[in-house]
Order: C-alpha cells, then structure tokens, then sequence
C-alpha cells in the first residue's frame, strides 16, 4: 500500500513524493486484481497519468496544487465528469458524455487529486449489493464470492482493494456506509446540505448525499472538508463553509454521551451486534458515558423510505425518454418510443421503484401512501431531536449482516431492502452517519459500526469515530 | 343564437412571460426570436445531475404582478407536474401548486366591477414543438417534429381569475386591464401575438340563480378578439346543447380561430394524473415583509388610477374610450402636462393622438405648445377645424408657436360671444325648427346648423355651431 492519503499529498506537496510514481503504485494495483474485483465501469490511466504529470509539474515550478495533490481517487460513476461517460451503471445512459463536471469533481481537481476511474454502482444507486449493475457485479475484495455492498460499491471496494487512496460515493438510504461496512473501510454520509448534489445523478434528491471513502478517518475528514461548503448551484447547498475537522480528530471522547438506541429495530446477527457491544465498551473506557436513548419512529424508517425514495425516483427517472440522450429504441409514435427506450434501458430494481414511486404519488393512493411517509419522517426527526438531549452521538450497527455471498439476495427484494433498515432512518432525518471498521465477525468478514450525530455535528461525530479507529489500530 | 335568459360565467387563466434577463431557474438568456436550442444548458435540457437555482428578479417581477393584482404576498413553494412530453426536459415542470406566491386579489374592469384573483403564481415554460408533415401542424400524424427548447424555463407567471365574469365583453375588458397592469409594473411585454401573453377562458352557462354549469376550458385565444368571439362561441355552443336537453362534457377545447369554432382536445377522462410533489430540489420561497414593502412602495400608477387622474382633469368618464385608449396608449401623462402648462386638458385630449403621431412612443409637439394652442381654442381665437390644422403644422415641425402659424395662415375666428349671438337669431328666425329639435329630434339640427353656416357666410365652425345649439337646448 502507499499509505494513507494525507500522507501522499504531504509528500507530493512538499516535493518529497512524485505523484506520477504514487499513480503507478495504484495502476499496478487495478492490473493485477482488478479484472476479478470489477470496482470500476472505467479506468481513465492516460488522462490519470497526464494530471499526476501536471501535479509534479506544479510542485517543481513552487506551487501547490492543494490539499490532496496527487491523491488517487475513484469517482462513483453517477457523478457527472465533463466529456467523460457517466453511466449510472445504466443501459439508457449508453452514450450520454455530460458537458459540464460535478461540483464534488471541480472541487476534487482543485484540490489537486487524480481522478483515476468511475465506480460500479447498482444501477441509478437502487440496491445494497452492485449486483443491480448493467456490466455486472462488483465483488468484495476480501473474499471475491461475496458482495461489497451497496449501492456505492465499486467506490468502496477500490479502496479496500487498494486501487486508490480514497473515492467518492453517494448516499441515499446507506450507499456509502453498508458498503463501507462490507468491504472494511471508512464511509461518511455527511448532514443533507453539506455537499452539493449539483452534478449528481439524481435518485431520490430529498435524500441523496454525496461522501468519502477511505481507508483512514482521518483521509475521509481530509477528503469531506474539501468537497463540503456552500455551492449556489445547489439550492438544497447549506450556506455556510464546511467545517473544520483537522483538530477533533485528537480530542478523545472523554465526557461525550454515546447513546444506545434501546428499541433499535432486531434483526443484527449475532457476530454483529457482538461488535457493536465491543465499540460501546471501548467509548467507555475512553471515559465517553454509555447512555441509553429511545428512537421509537426507527422502525418505521425502511417503510417510510420505500414510499419517498422510490416517489421521488420516479420523478426524477422520467427525463430518461429516448428524447434528447442516451438510448433511444425507435418506434412509430412517440409514447410507443417512450416504452420501447426505457422497457430497454432499464433494470428490474429500476422499474420496480420507478412503478412503486408512480402508484404513491398517484391520485387517490397519495395521502394513503407517499403523504403518510412524509409523516413518519417528521416522526423520526422529532425522535432523533428528543434523543440528542440526552446523547451527543448514538451507535448502531452499520449492517445487520457481513458481506454476503453474490446472488444470495437477488431474488428476494424484500431481503435486499433489509441491509438498509440502521442506515435509512439518518437519511430520512438528514443528519450525518459515519461508518467505522470495527474488527470481524463472521468469516473473519468486516464489521462496520455506525456514528449516527445530529444536523451538522460532523466534528461530533469524527471525534468518536477517531477513538473507535484508534481502538482498532492500536 | 341567443343568449337571452341565460348567464355566462367566465374565468380566464392568463399565463404571461416575464421579462427577465434569464431563465426561471438557470442562466441561459431568456430571449425571444433567437436561432433554436442557443439559449440552452445543463438545467434547460434536464441533463442529468442538474439543478435549479430560483432567479430572484423573476420572483420580484411576480411580486409585482401579485402587488398590482391587490393580492396577499405568501409564504410559497414548488411543486413538480409530472407529465411525459417531448418539449418538456425533465418530463416534469416546476410550477406552485398549493401554495402559490400570490393570492386573493382583484382587478377593478374600468367601470369598477371587481374580477376577483384566485392567484398569480410561477412556473416554468415548456420548450416549443413544431410538427411537420401530416395535417394541421399537430403531432398526432406528423412526419416528425423539431423541438426549440429556447423557451423551456423561461418565468412564467400564471393569474388565475375566479369565474366572476359574465360577459365577453368584460372579458376583453379584463384581458385588456390585466395587459395595461403587467406593462405598467414591467413584468412582461405581453404580447399575444408572439406568445409571451397566453389566455385560456373557462366557460359555462347557467339560467340566473342556478348552480353553476359544467365549464369547458377553451384554449389557443392568441388576441383579444378571439378571446370575446371564442366565448361567444362557446356559450351559443353550450346554450343550443342545454336547451336541446344534451348535457355539456367537462373538457378541453380548441379555439380555431379560421373557421370561428372551438372543438374537443381532450376530455376529463383523458386527463393526465400529474402526481404533484413538493419539488426537493427548492427550497421555500417566503419574501420577507422588508422586500413586499420596498416593492408596494416602487409600485408605479396602475391604469385605473392613471385613468382616475385623467378623468379628473379631462372632466371625462374614467370609462370613456377616449379615457381608456389615451390611457392604454400611455399617453396621459403627456395631457396632464399639457394642463400643468397651462393649457386645456379636455381638448389635449382630442388632440393627442395627432400630437404623437409621429413618433408612435414620444410626443412629436412640447407640452407647453399644446397647452398654448389649447388655450387659443378656448378663447375662442381658432375653430376645432382651423385648430386642426395648425396641430399638424406643430406636428410637422416638431412644435412651434400656435399664434404666429395661426397668423400666417390668414385663421380668424368668430369669438364665442358672436358665434353665440349669431346662434341665437337663428333659433329666433327658424322657430319650427327648434321646436322640433327640442321635442327631441335630434335630425332637425341639420336645418339649424345649416342656417347659421349661411349667416355667418361659411365663417362659423359647425362643431362649434353645434356645441351651443345643444347647450341652448339643453338650458331651453
């Protein structure tokens, strides 16, 4: 491995490392393993090795090309990236380059990092296993029969799998943090706001959020105040700078209120929940008090979520007509050619959230349906606000299970749908959730355990996820 | 066909364009008449991963409106409309559903019947769809279409009356108002006829007193005329189906304005099930009370007050068509000024459409002279007829003084009190004459005016002649 990627641009920035040598470490890396891990839709070496190139470049002639120069990164592939294709793992996508990068993507290029592919993903981010993928399954690398997770996860694993230092993936229902989980590395959903979604793929937009994958909390802390802050481009942007996460990383958890969600829905395995015991020990120890706290709207969370999610993905899914981009399936009239383009161009999990969505939303199903979702998710607001009177953070597991062997789920929705039941209801709710390594379980499989913190307590929220870090590693 | 014993009710659905610099909800120019698909980007065409930032001066211009409108200024959101069209990007238009910016207005029609406002509230344009090949221009049995999305996202703003109309005259009336408002506040040009003022009317019948009918909502009224003879249709058209005994179908219709028909587009059961949804890419929009009071307090004369104010000093009715055209023209104020230099304002009034001839937009004579001839007028010293021609003379040359081309021009003419003497040894001289004439018989000033015009040897003006015979007649 090339070390963490603070590391690496402390070393690129300070002329001490080459970042076209650091890029050829990584490259060597996607060579040799990435034909059995299929993390990526596409490796962009050259256009990789020409910006790690420029970095050297600016270094030699005294500049800094910032905060993560010559870091590797992977992007998941519902970002859009100016003249590169953006497919969502799609079929209707085929074609479709955007004109124009993301905002998370200028500000990566700002900051000096190297974009070196695009990430599998289920397709349009529906799914919790990257088997829902137009170009196939991506596999978990520590055990290749087994998924990485989902939906983020050709994100997650190739940075578990070492083929860059950090990536991006986004977060609508626990996108980024099961398959952190599952494939053993840090994934951040950060506060709704905190990111800009401008340039993102739009799946259910009242819940989508884009976040880092790393190895280290420390390089997700890195890599989120980099693309977090204000972006006008995006109404839903918060207004403010991102916050500053460089000191809480140290400060211990001494006097911080660790909340034990008492009614927390059942369902963990065993060898889960064992963890989970373990990393609220380990808090105490650290002299953080263990409190227990009710959430009783938790539960209704994954019902909720599949009432709003799938409306607003009906909606936002529409434009894919055959009309102005990507497939299109010729017919003699327009609504026929409407059919046709996306009978084609969309999966199964698609059109089974596209239909579910169309029927909450529809006259005389709405109030029973979607409107009755939208009250449940206040419900869980209010349960959260009443929680975080009593603890700073709360702790969860990320995933009831451990990565799970490819096609186990795949038949079973309804199964599918229950990998997201811990990590929904922060999304319904808005606020920010990291998931932590925290040693295995079965298999010798990695477990994840989640930091949930209120609206914006990121540096909260980083501080205990830091301690359980150290727990782990030292 | 008639309408007697029956009632018309009417609301109409104006949709106008704002003016604004660019569009609703990104920063492509909002402009008319450019080359297709240039004023375009990621959020025009709906690209995936893009999204809408509200244009404030858009909000501010539907403020106005709202403001002009007397309607409550509201906390507001936005809603998608979910439909499948090729013009429309994103196959949802962003529009305010239950919560609309503007609501509970009215507007006063110039006899002061008060339309209420149901609301004003924005939304976004489609693109725009030409059909070729096959009949009619209409996509169904087209070759193929083309698709301009220059027009996809520019403002819209939507004002919707309540159905407190009852004629088509009142109508035209309402249309004309509503039109004279959004130019006077700046929101839009709205003009029908390149599409930027668009108007839907919504008509039923019902006997007087009844329930109300079930209205059609007609569609494709692209001026004012077709707006009254398309109602005027539609009612005949309900009223010959009632009395029938048919019963009139909920639907949409299309007004043909070549062959004077409205026919069916769609009915009630074709409806789409637009599934509106809060729009989670905006957030609430909820003007603070700083900004509605500093706009109220910009708010420039609205026509009614301008007619008001001309009424006023004309002496005639705020409703009189010379009140609303000089008003509708927007030269009032040039008539005010004209009083203000001293002048006449109620034979300003006559004269100002010559006076911007011209030019259209400017006066082509300076107030002061107006005023200067005016006065002449009232003195006496100029017929209307020798009046007339000296104006034109100022009109020729961007303004001069009235006496002195008066002077030239040889123009003398009877004072008042001699024309006034005159008229009354005519009244004496021709007694059966103005005995008819006072019976009411109007015809018989013919007789009178002829009489006098013989006395004076052709030197009395006959409008002038006329003015004193009714005044006699009036005081007899």
């Amino acid at each position: 491995m090339s070390g963490p990627a603070s590391d690496i641009a402390m070393g690129v920035r300070d002329g001490s490392r080459s970042a076209v040598t650091v890029l050829e470490d990584y490259l060597a890396r996607i060579d040799a393993r990435e034909p059995r891990i299929h993390a990526f839709n596409v490796v962009l070496a050259d256009e990789a090795r020409h910006r790690a190139a420029d970095i050297d470049a600016l270094v030699a002639n005294g500049a800094d090309p910032g905060p993560l120069a010559g870091v590797p990164v992977a992007l998941k592939d519902n970002m859009c990236t100016r003249g590169v294709p953006t497919t969502c793992s799609s079929k209707i996508l085929e074609g479709w380059r955007p004109p124009y990068d993301a905002t998370v993507v200028h500000r990566l290029s700002e900051a000096g990092a190297v974009v070196v592919g695009k990430t599998n993903l289920d397709e349009f981010a529906m799914g919790s296993s990257t088997e829902n993928s137009a170009f196939g399954p991506t596999r978990n690398p520590h055990d290749p029969t087994r998924v990485p997770g989902g939906s983020s996860g050709g994100s997650a694993a190739a940075v578990a799998a070492g083929f860059v230092a950090v990536s991006l993936g986004s977060d609508t229902g626990g996108s980024i943090r099961q398959p952190a989980a599952l494939c053993g590395v840090v994934g951040v959903k950060p506060s709704y706001g905190a990111v800009s979604r401008y340039g993102l793929v739009a799946f259910a937009s009242s819940l989508d959020q884009i976040g880092p994958f790393a190895n280290t909390v420390a390089d997700a802390a890195l890599v989120l105040q980099v693309i977090a802050g204000h972006d006008p481009a995006d109404s839903t942007s918060i207004p403010q700078p991102a916050a500053d996460l460089s000191d809480v990383l140290t400060e211990g958890v001494a006097g911080v209120r660790v909340g034990r969600i008492v009614d927390l829905p059942s369902g963990a395995d065993p060898d889960v929940d064992e963890r989970l015991e373990a990393a609220l020990e380990t808090l105490q120890t650290a002299g953080a008090k263990i409190v227990d706290v009710e959430v009783p709207a938790f539960t209704y969370g994954l019902t909720a979520y599949y009432l709003i999610a799938p409306a607003e993905a009906s909606s936002n899914l529409a434009r894919y007509d055959g009309v102005r981009y990507g497939l299109r399936v010729d017919a003699t009239e327009t609504n026929a050619m409407y059919a046709a383009t996306r009978a084609e161009g969309f999966g199964d999990e698609v059109k089974r959230r596209i239909m579910l969505g169309t029927y909450a939303l529809s006259a005389g199903y709405y109030d029973a349906y979607y409107g009755k979702a939208l009250k449940v998710r206040r419900l869980i607001a209010d349960d959260f606000e009443r929680a975080y009177q009593h603890a700073d953070v709360l702790l969860t597991p990320t995933s009831p299970t451990v990565a799970f062997p490819i096609g186990e789920r795949t038949d079973n929705p309804f199964a599918m749908y229950l990998c997201d039941t811990y990590t929904i209801p922060t999304n319904l709710a808005g606020h920010p959730a990291v998931s932590v390594p925290f040693g295995t379980g079965a298999g010798r499989l990695p477990v994840g355990v989640q930091v949930l913190a209120p609206m914006l307590a990121e540096p909260m929220m980083f501080r205990v996820a830091a301690e359980l870090e150290r727990a782990v590693t030292s | 066909m008639s309408t007697d014993g029956w009632e018309l009710v009417i609301g109409l659905e104006v949709h106008v364009e704002l003016d604004t610099r660019t569009k609703l909800f990104s920063a492509s120019p909002n402009r008319f008449g450019d080359e297709p698909n240039t004023n375009i980007d990621p959020v025009t065409l709906g690209l995936p991963g893009a999204l809408p930032v509200l244009n404030r001066h858009a909000v501010e211009l539907a403020m106005r409106i709202g403001l002009a409108l007397n309607c409550d200024i509201r906390p507001s959101s936005f809603h998608r409309k979910n439909y499948f069209y090729p013009d429309m990007p994103k196959a949802y238009q962003i529009s305010q559903y239950d919560e609309p910016l503007n609501v509970d207005g009215w507007l006063a029609l110039p006899d002061g019947t008060r339309i209420g406002i149901e609301r004003a509230h924005l939304e976004e344009d489609t693109g725009k769809s030409t059909h070729v090949g096959g009949s009619g221009g209409r996509l169904h049995g087209s070759d193929y279409s083309l698709i301009d999305f220059n027009r996809a996202g520019v403002p819209l703003v939507e004002i919707v009356s309540r159905p407190d109309l009852r004629t088509s005259e009142q109508s035209r009336q309402y249309v004309t108002e509503l039109r004279g408002i959004l130019l006077a506040v700046g929101a839009s040009d709205a003009k029908m006829e390149q599409g930027s003022m668009r108007v839907d009317a919504n008509v039923s019948v019902r006997r007087p007193g009844d329930p109300l009918g079930t209205r059609c909502e007609i569609k494709n009224l692209n001026s004012v005329r077709s707006v009254g003879r398309a109602i005027e249709y539609e009612a005949a058209r309900q009223i010959t189906m009632v009395e029938a005994g048919d019963t009139v179908r909920q639907e949409t219709r299309h007004w043909d304005e070549g062959d004077g028909t409205t026919h069916t587009l769609r009915t009630k059961e074709d409806a789409d099930d637009y599934r509106y949804f809060l729009e989670p890419d905006l957030v609430l929009l909820a003007p603070e009370d700083e900004w509605i009071d500093r706009l109220r307090s910009e708010l420039p004369a609205l026509p009614a007050e301008r007619r008001a104010a001309l009424s006023e000093v004309t002496g005639k009715a705020t409703d009189s068509e010379a009140v609303i055209v000089v008003t509708e023209r927007g030269q009032d104020s040039y008539v005010l000024a004209v009083g203000e230099a001293g002048g006449d304002p109620a034979r300003a009034l006559i004269h100002v459409k010559e006076a911007f001839a011209a030019f259209g937009d400017e006066p082509a004579v300076p107030a002061q002279d107006l005023a200067a001839l005016t006065r002449m007028e009232s003195a006496g010293a100029l017929t209307p007829t020798q009046a007339k021609a000296v104006l034109a003379e100022m009109v020729a040359h961007s303004g001069g003084d009235p006496e002195k081309i008066a002077a030239d021009k040889g123009f003398e003419a009877m004072d008042t009190l001699a024309l006034e003497t005159l008229v009354d040894h005519v009244i004496k001289d021709n007694q059966a004459s103005w005995e008819t004439y006072c019976a009411g018989q109007d015809k018989a000033i013919g007789a009178l005016i002829g009489a006098a015009m013989k006395a004076s040897r052709g030197q009395a003006d006959g409008k002038a002649v006329t003015a004193v015979l009714r005044t006699r007649r009036s005081t007899a």
